[in-house]
């Protein structure tokens, strides 16, 4: 009997080890990433904005051509890559640190400008690659290093729903959240993601997806168990839906 | 290739029409005063040539994508003023670090903090010296009249593509704000190619290109830091500066900028009543113009060193010198704008004391 290769890896993830933790999911996202620029057939125009943190590698395994940003500024590089070369695909892909704090009034602008771009949101609440500190999407009484003792609603305030803020703002043309903790859950994921680039692609206007990931190492559970906390514990809090799809409506300005 | 009609605008308008002659095809920038005409024209301009206009949130958004602009090989340009200025040197020394060209206006205002509105000299420091994180240097330009805000303009995007790297344009609320009679001219086109080995455009037809200023490999961030070095080094062949009635001075005048062209009408003043003073004035201010000062000083020139502020160049001035002469110095404080008057009793104090 001869073997038959069934699902393969798409030609733009490098094909290499990558660096990320035993259970991390950001492989997993950036796969579908990968997997929607090739079906698009724009992997030869698509322009990375890389940001900081665990994320910044996507470079090194997506094979386009890419930028790293300050931390925080990805929307704002994704802004001057696109005004640029408006023809080309832009992504960014940022963490829930980069995007939800340091960096919040740069996605803001990016969306509600409406920039043609698609951002890659991974949110696994927590600074993953500083060491585990809390972040704006840390839940309430998450343990981090720098919230020891639990996050603290009256302290820290609750965590942004980043899905659904953006969904409100008039420039973004699809926002979504979704999870890649099973398999029904990763179809849907790549899904949005390629809504969120068919916005682009239509010039209809920004794309977003929330995509809730597991930090094993951090949160200091298992891969399994990490992606058991992702059902019980995320996905109340941080419901998976489209909060916006205006990809059947006519084009902006 | 002059043209034969001039405009009367404002230096910062010079700056925006020597931006759009150089083909500058993004601008991105965020209002603060002394250079607001700067954003204010090219919201009207750069979408009329086809290019674009981003008022961005902040500072901070505004130099990022000028960043993201540059990194596809694209003109651009971001203005400012001094506090605007402490805001965009984080994506600055991310410029420095990934060998970035774009060009970056500084109108300098009176400082520290919020300061004034007025002139002042005070960010020297912090535009030749890096000014954000990091061992990194941008190449400054500094005009004294509004054709050489034209013309340096012009000259900062040639030079940001031709090193790769970050060009300032140090004026201040002078230079910005007064008008003058300018005469326009068209640079040579831009080369398509100027970028075509390096910039993103999208990977069709050949491998991926990564740029970044993370380098964590073992010696990879030294490698980096010695190929700017030698950018830096080869920038010397840039150096440009204005020697006026220096040939048989006693005292030369070191000034740069709109202070530069005050102390020269002070030098043609004194000059008239048989004053041997001249005035050397740089016009790269990083790099600095060394040479020529050493040469005066070999001459046995004796120097001063005017400046809108505590005194921040003269220590280059004395670096440049050093072993061969020192400089006296005279800050005109911020939050009032000099005459020739104020530095003629200056300059001839620093005079007497070079006689005896």
């Amino acid at each position: 009997m001869t073997e038959q290769l069934v699902f393969d890896r798409p030609e733009v993830i490098a094909d290499r080890a990558t660096h990320y933790c035993p259970g991390c999911q950001h492989g997993v996202a950036q796969r579908l990433v990968g997997e929607c620029l090739e079906e698009f057939g724009v992997v030869d125009k698509t322009i990375a904005v890389t940001s900081i943190g665990c994320s910044v590698f996507l470079y090194n395994y997506l094979l386009v051509d890419s930028v790293e940003a300050p931390h925080g500024r990805a929307p704002a590089v994704a802004t001057g890559v696109k005004r640029a070369k408006p023809d080309n695909i832009v992504l960014a892909y940022q963490g829930d640190g980069d995007l939800a704090s340091i960096g919040m009034a740069e996605i803001m602008h990016c969306a509600n400008r409406g920039e043609r771009v698609t951002i890659i949101f991974v949110n696994n609440t927590v600074y993953g690659m500083t060491g585990g500190q809390m972040a704006p999407t840390t839940m309430i009484g998450q343990k981090t290093t720098t919230c020891p003792g639990g996050r603290c609603a009256e302290r820290e305030g609750q965590p942004f729903k980043m899905a659904e803020i953006l969904a409100g703002l008039g420039g973004v043309a699809y926002s979504a959240r979704v999870a890649v903790n099973n398999a029904k859950n990763l179809v849907k994921a790549k899904r949005a993601i390629k809504h969120a680039f068919q916005a682009q692609i239509d010039n209809k206007g920004f794309g977003f997806v929330e995509v809730l990931a597991t930090c094993p190492t951090n949160w200091k559970m298992t891969p399994v168990a990490a992606n058991e906390r992702i059902e019980c514990e995320l996905i109340p809090y941080f419901p998976l839906g489209i909060y916006k799809d205006r990809l059947n409506e006519g084009e902006g300005c | 290739m002059a043209s034969e009609s001039r405009i009367f605008v404002k230096g910062n308008e010079a700056v925006v029409h020597g931006a759009l002659a150089a083909g500058c095809r993004c601008y991105f920038g965020y209002p603060i005063t002394p250079q607001n005409d700067i954003p204010e024209l090219m919201s009207k301009l750069m979408p009329e040539s086809g290019g674009s206009f981003v008022q961005a949130e902040s500072e901070v958004a505004a130099a990022n994508m000028l960043l993201g602009a540059a990194a596809t090989g694209t003109r651009a340009m971001t203005s400012s003023s001094s506090p605007g200025i402490s805001l965009k040197q984080e994506a600055i020394s991310y410029m420095a670090g990934s060998r970035l060209p774009g060009v970056i206006v500084n109108m300098n205002r009176g400082g520290p903090g919020l300061g004034d509105i007025g002139p002042s000299q005070g960010d020297y420091f912090q535009s030749v010296k890096g000014g954000g994180h990091g061992d990194y240097r941008l190449l400054v330009l500094g005009p004294a009249t509004c054709q050489e805000a034209y013309d340096l303009t012009i000259l900062a995007f040639d030079l940001a593509f031709k090193y790769q790297n970050p060009v300032m344009i140090l004026g201040d609320a002078i230079i910005g704000q007064m008008k003058e009679p300018v005469i326009p001219w068209k640079p040579a086109p831009v080369d398509s190619n100027e970028a075509s080995d390096w910039a993103l455009t999208g990977a069709k037809g050949r491998p991926m290109r990564l740029i970044k200023s993370l380098y964590l490999e073992d010696g990879a961030l030294a490698a980096q830091n010695i190929r700017l070095r030698d950018t830096y080094k080869a920038m010397e062949a840039e150096i440009r500066a204005e020697s006026f009635e220096t040939d048989d001075a006693e005292l030369v005048v070191v000034a740069y900028g709109s202070i530069g062209r005050i102390v020269k009408s002070a030098v043609r003043n004194l000059r008239k009543q048989g004053k041997k003073v001249g005035l050397y004035r740089p016009i790269t201010l990083f790099p600095f113009p060394a040479q020529g000062l050493r040469e005066l000083a070999q001459k046995g020139k004796r120097f001063l060193t005017i400046e809108h502020n505590l005194g921040q160049m003269v220590e280059d001035v004395k670096l440049s010198m050093i072993g061969l002469a020192d400089s006296d110095f005279h800050g005109h404080m911020p939050g009032s704008i000099p005459s020739p008057d104020d530095f003629e009793a200056p300059i001839l104090s620093a005079l007497e004391r070079s006689a005896s």
